[in-house]
């Protein structure tokens, strides 16, 4: 239960500080998201520019790139997953400790991008692990990511602890790994996470 | 670093025959072996690379480089394309240095259709190719560094360099990475008076950078400490394997496309050709700031020297040709070596046969025979000092 903003403002002056533990909560989550450290392609060259001085992503907290994904808060998929590729990102997603997010970062990581044709590339990550934000481009201009940064601080800020929209990792039914896939004998077995991506209906 | 000590053909000639890759190293016999898979999720291999390396202790016994997480089949869809639609994939081979992959197949294409480059053309062509080099050389000895755990800073030089110059090619060209700016016979948009006058001012300013770079590492002592002796390649290996651009000029041989062919307007410029001395990753560093020394030259002249006129041959046709039967391979000294594209047509509105010749894959070929026998932590370094890209190893 949020307490109410004018009475805040009017606490604070008297050096009273009122807030909800979901609030404290999803600040601290928020202002310190830590990205793994884990470049794809193109897009990566784009997601070191964002770090360096010019975008400054230390204004959000998220500076710190983790080579572990065991320290790691998000994923940022920035560039092309190859079929070879699939497995290895399905499983540092898995190995990354709740809370955890992801940015689809790029084309590629939306949909295949240019490359969606090739009989070796993933058309899509999102078919085998929830993407939080898709950020369109080729590859997207540092603002972009940095805009998908805004997005999914916002996305964090309106999770509430209980009830239906809480976080995975408060939710003991949640499904907390996903299945790998394997190289099979045509394709990636299966060919998507059912859990996580259904065939989209198109409607003429 | 002193002038050519070795020229190419005689290397090329003195150990052609009985050259063998040497011998996967034996194990001490204390404590046995142990299998590391290096990646692909590491953070110093550039995307995504994976080395098996076996280890007796902290000494690199065996290595073998495995290939294809970023295998995008780059190749069979330009088969199935039209000439020109294979131009916006070629920017995304090697990704930093889109541009010199532009103009290589460009040229690739210009020789198997026949097709005349207007004068002022080439010039735009050289100097955004040069810019490129500034920025492929800055940012992989800014990458090498953070390899060797100075996180951040060294990088950070380079990519405020980097952005000074990805502004001038968005300006000219409308995207910062993925330029797609060159076409058989020219340019696509002609440079303004005002970007020549901005780009002027960036390449004035270049040199400063440099000094400060230079300052910033050459003779810093734990640089040294790491670099010097680790990682040595023979020229006569060199040569044999193929390797090209900077990793062959570290080894003392003197070779580079741009003297050897003089592609485009190479010949009119003076420039020299910095070489190695001793083969190790600290040469390959080197050499790296003294290319960006020459590649600043050059702008400077042809800043000075660019004319007035189209940027696009009248005659040259972009969309819908077919050229007559016959093959064509153009290359160029891009940033890492030599980038070469070969092309067979049948005829037809699409390639039959299009094959890349990327340095980055060849230059790694030798991968194992730098690191027998180096510790496990110079592997990475000497993984670095290669300067590859995986978009253009794997294609």
């Amino acid at each position: 239960m949020a307490v109410e903003e004018g009475l805040k403002i009017e606490l604070g002056k008297q050096g009273v500080l009122v807030t909800t533990i979901e609030e404290l909560y999803n600040w601290g989550r928020r202002s310190s998201i830590w990205p793994m450290q884990f470049g794809l392609a193109c897009c990566a060259i784009e997601m070191i520019a964002t770090t360096m001085a010019r975008y400054d992503l230390a204004r959000f907290g998220a500076e710190v790139f983790r080579p572990s994904p065991r320290q790691a808060d998000l994923m940022i998929i920035s560039g092309t997953v190859t079929k070879k590729m699939a497995p290895q990102v399905v499983r540092l997603y898995n190995q990354m400790a709740e809370p955890k997010y992801v940015i689809a970062m790029g084309a590629c990581a939306i949909s295949g991008g240019p490359f969606k044709q090739g009989y070796n590339v993933l058309k899509g990550i999102d078919r085998y692990i929830p993407v939080d934000v898709h950020i369109p481009g080729c590859p997207p201009r540092p603002e972009a990511l940095l805009q998908a940064f805004m997005t999914l601080q916002k996305k964090i800020d309106a999770q509430p602890l209980t009830g239906e929209g809480r976080p995975r990792h408060l939710d003991a039914e949640a499904q907390g790994e996903f299945p790998v896939p394997v190289q099979g004998e045509h394709d990636l077995e299966p060919t998507s996470n059912p859990g996580v991506w259904t065939v989209p209906v198109v409607i003429r | 670093m002193t002038d050519a000590k070795l020229e190419f053909d005689a290397a090329v000639g003195a150990k052609q025959e009985g050259w063998n890759r040497p011998p996967v190293m034996e194990p001490s016999g204390e404590g046995g072996v142990l299998e590391l898979a290096m990646g692909p999720h590491h953070p110093s291999t550039h995307g995504v690379f994976r080395m098996d390396v076996a280890l007796d202790g902290e000494r690199v016994i065996r290595l073998k480089p495995v290939f294809g997480y970023l295998h995008r089949n780059h190749e069979k869809l330009a088969e199935g394309m039209s000439y020109l639609g294979s131009m916006p994939f070629t920017d995304r081979l090697d990704y930093i240095c889109s541009l010199t992959n532009n103009w290589a197949y460009a040229l690739a294409v210009e020789k198997l259709t026949g097709q005349e480059v207007p004068e002022r053309a080439e010039y735009l062509r050289v100097i955004l190719g040069e810019l490129t080099r500034v920025v492929n050389h800055a940012s992989s000895i800014g990458f090498l560094i953070q390899e060797m755990g100075a996180s951040g800073t060294p990088l950070m030089y380079a990519f405020r360099e980097r952005e000074k110059i990805l502004d001038l090619f968005e300006a000219l060209t409308g995207a910062r990475m993925m330029c797609n700016y060159m076409r058989f016979g020219g340019c696509r948009v002609d440079a303004s008076a005002a970007w020549l006058e901005a780009t002027r001012k960036v390449v004035a300013g270049l040199p400063g950078f440099v000094d400060e770079f230079e300052q910033l590492l050459r003779s810093n002592e734990i640089l040294m400490a790491r670099c010097q002796g680790v990682g040595i390649l023979r020229p006569d290996l060199a040569v044999n394997a193929g390797v090209t651009g900077p990793l062959l000029r570290a080894s003392g041989v003197n070779y580079d496309i741009r003297k050897v062919d003089g592609y485009g307007i190479y010949n009119r410029f003076k420039f020299r050709v910095p070489l190695g001395d001793h083969g190790d990753v600290y040469d390959r560093f080197m050499i790296r700031m003294l290319e960006l020394r020459e590649s600043i030259k050059i702008l400077e002249q042809a800043l000075k020297e660019i004319p007035v006129g189209p940027v696009m041959d009248a005659k040259a046709k972009i969309r819908g040709f077919r050229p007559k039967a016959g093959e064509a391979y153009g290359r160029i000294e891009a940033p890492k070596g030599e980038l070469g594209f070969y092309l067979i047509s049948d005829g037809g509105p699409n390639p039959y046969r299009y094959r890349v010749r990327p340095p980055s894959l060849i230059n790694l070929t030798i991968l194992e025979d730098m690191c027998l026998g180096q510790n496990v932590a110079d592997v990475v370094l000497i993984f670095g000092s290669v300067d590859i890209v995986l978009g253009e190893v794997d294609r």
